[in-house]
């Protein structure tokens, strides 16, 4: 049934929900449905629409999917917690049970009675728990804590907790939802590194999301979901492209035009590519295009936080420059606030309306605040006090 | 199949289960686990007073408290497994729609916290047939089989219950009140000899009428008011009834918990 290579196949898979108008947990409403013949008083919602797919051993795969593309259903489906309508499921090599962290932590028990609670979950008895528990507890670096009650905890403490008992359950398989969502980015750091060992002895994970950062650091391979349909799979480029624009359609952004061909890159002060830098540091974008885009007569270019702000905008023809080839750079110092941003470009001819090409998800970066604290705002402008 | 069921991972998480209830049930109260005595104590003292001293139901039953105090314990067994059953699927509804595990598992713990206080309750009752001088025979033996026909008895049920609770809140409420019809036509506080005759036969046809009068035989009295099925009936076919019920309930109670469970996490 599955090869050599494959972790998970999904053969025509669909889901069927059956949602009573209004919700039948009563027998007098039962028994009065009986009486008016058996007339059905639900809906089918269709959530999964003949889904086929396979996902490799040894794959970091993503499924990501708008809020209610039917991707958590999926991954239920994946964990044997709901069963297919019709279709079926064939996995080489033993699945994790859970998708969540920390499913059946009990905040009135400590930190050390929630390991074994949890661990026994997993299928771990209590001499098995007892040689991993310093091992759990060290990972989770909340040694003094252990023996406080778990709504003691913060949430961070707890995710690091569930997460290091979820990574030692003996699965070939691990399937996660909405997990990387959680923690600081020293315990992302963690995760990331704790998934390359999963890679590196073959173990596949499947992971769900919305983030499309994730999907695009980490996945080997991605797919979209959307409305039960398979819309893409493949490269996480492409799926996380193909998201943006699915997300863009929706909010009615008029006439972008993405599956750009417009290559950006950034350089910093060092000549190298980087994607953090510091506040008043200097980045120098590097736009390039295909030879085959004729008839540029402008470029535009702009600096947008990743909240939706337009920080800076900028194009060629006002400013005089000409275009000599297929490519162009601009140095831009960047007196902003600490915070996430990213670059859009879009090539023009000779009207302003004529758009040739437009990318509006260009590389992210990132500004980091400095130490010091004397300075707020969105933009560092210029200031002396006298 | 025995072994598959009890797996080391099933094992290991029914007894991580059944801890955490104990841990949980007792959490916040000063004398803690004292109260899984304490609690049968009292109430059993409070109907003692009643029913042997004040009503005299006993009717001149001999070791009248120890056949009220066996009565008494085990039907609180009964209505603690079923009770405690009932909403247990529900309530571990953030585990089903979680994680994959075996849903008997759930009520298979919930059934093992209540044999705990059972056992913790028939401790009791040793101590006070000490105290009333009780002749032990060798029909004590017998005992563990009556129990376990109540066992089977509550844990059909039980699966009966837990998986329509998913689907129609009301069998809690209903449950309530079958509960309570259930505790009077059940012979608990009062000796079967003040019944009219032909209904003593009805009632035995009861399991649990059935079962507690036959433990109350074994245990504490052979005295001929200890009315029990075999001598309701004088040994006719009559008297496997009750045993056919529990039959029935306990493959009703699995057919039915079976064809549900692939559904719970989707219908909680």
């Amino acid at each position: 049934m599955v090869d050599d290579n494959t972790a998970i196949r999904v053969e025509h898979v669909s889901k069927t929900f059956k949602l009573p108008h209004e919700r039948q947990s009563s027998i007098k409403g039962a028994l009065i449905n009986t009486f008016k013949g058996g007339k059905r008083t639900y809906e089918k919602q269709q959530v999964l629409n003949d889904i086929s797919f396979e996902v490799k051993k040894g794959e970091f795969f993503g499924i990501v999917g708008r809020n209610g593309s039917g991707k958590s259903t999926l991954l239920k489906i994946l964990a044997g917690i709901y069963s297919p309508t019709k279709g079926a499921i064939h996995t080489s090599g033993k699945l994790t049970p859970f998708i969540e962290l920390g499913v059946g932590f009990n905040m009135e028990l400590t930190g050390r009675e929630n390991v074994y609670l949890n661990g026994a979950l997993l299928g771990f008895n209590r001499t098995e728990m007892d040689a991993m528990y310093d091992d759990i507890v060290s990972f989770a670096e909340i040694e003094r804590f252990m023996d406080q009650k778990l709504k003691n905890y913060s949430s961070g403490m707890q995710v690091r907790l569930a997460f290091s008992i979820a990574i030692r359950a003996q699965s070939d398989i691990l399937i996660l939802d909405e997990v990387l969502a959680v923690g600081d980015e020293a315990f992302q750091q963690k995760c990331i590194d704790v998934f390359e060992q999963y890679k590196a002895s073959n173990r596949t994970v499947v992971l769900v999301t919305h983030d499309m950062e994730q999907v695009r650091r980490f996945c080997s391979r991605a797919m979209l979901i959307n409305n039960g349909d398979v819309l893409a799979i493949g490269d996480p480029n492409n799926v996380a492209r193909k998201y943006s624009e699915l997300n863009i359609q929706k909010l009615n952004t008029a006439d972008s035009v993405d599956n750009s061909a417009i290559d950006i890159r950034l350089i910093n002060d060092q000549g190298k590519t980087s994607h953090t830098y510091g506040v008043n540091e200097t980045v120098t974008i590097q736009l390039s295009w295909p030879l085959d885009l004729k008839g540029v007569k402008n470029i535009g270019l702009g600096v947008m936080k990743n909240s939706g702000e337009l920080m800076f905008g900028v194009n060629t023809i006002g400013k005089g420059v000409q275009l000599k080839d297929n490519q162009l750079s601009s140095s831009i110092k960047l007196d902003l606030g600490p915070g996430k941003y990213h670059i859009i470009a879009g090539l023009f001819g000779d009207s302003r309306n004529a758009t040739i090409d437009f990318r509006e998800n260009g590389p992210e970066f990132i500004v980091k605040g400095n130490d010091k604290n004397d300075e707020e705002g969105l933009v560092r402008l210029k200031n002396e006090w006298h | 199949m025995f072994s598959r069921i009890f797996s080391k991972q099933n094992r290991a998480l029914l007894s991580e289960l059944v801890r955490t209830d104990f841990k949980l049930r007792y959490q916040g109260s000063v004398l803690g686990y004292a109260w899984s005595l304490l609690r049968p104590l009292m109430l059993f003292g409070i109907l003692y007073v009643i029913f042997a001293l004040v009503i005299k139901s006993g009717d001149g039953i001999p070791h009248f408290p120890v056949y009220l105090l066996l009565g008494i314990v085990l039907w609180t067994f009964f209505t603690d497994m079923t009770t405690q059953s009932l909403g247990s699927i529900v309530g571990r509804g953030d585990l089903i729609r979680k994680i994959r595990i075996p849903r008997w598992i759930i009520i298979f713990s919930s059934s093992i916290s209540a044999l705990i206080n059972l056992g913790l309750n028939l401790v009791v009752v040793i101590v006070v047939m000490v105290i009333n001088h009780v002749a032990i025979t060798g029909n004590i033996f017998l005992l563990p089989l009556i129990l376990l026909e109540i066992y089977l008895f509550a844990l059909g049920i039980s699966l009966f219950l837990s998986a329509a609770f998913v689907k129609f809140r009301d069998i809690g409420y209903i449950w309530e009140v079958i509960l309570q019809l259930g505790f009077y036509l059940t012979p608990i506080l009062y000796s079967m000899t003040i019944i009219p005759e032909k209904y003593q036969k009805l009632q035995l046809l009861n399991p649990m009428a059935q079962a507690m009068q036959d433990a109350r035989y074994t245990v504490v009295s052979q005295h001929p008011k200890v009315i029990t099925i075999a001598r309701a009936f004088d040994g006719g076919w009559y008297t496997v009834i009750p045993f056919v019920l529990v039959g029935i309930a306990l493959v009703g109670g699995l057919v039915y918990f079976k064809s549900q469970a692939d559904s719970f996490a989707e219908n909680i």
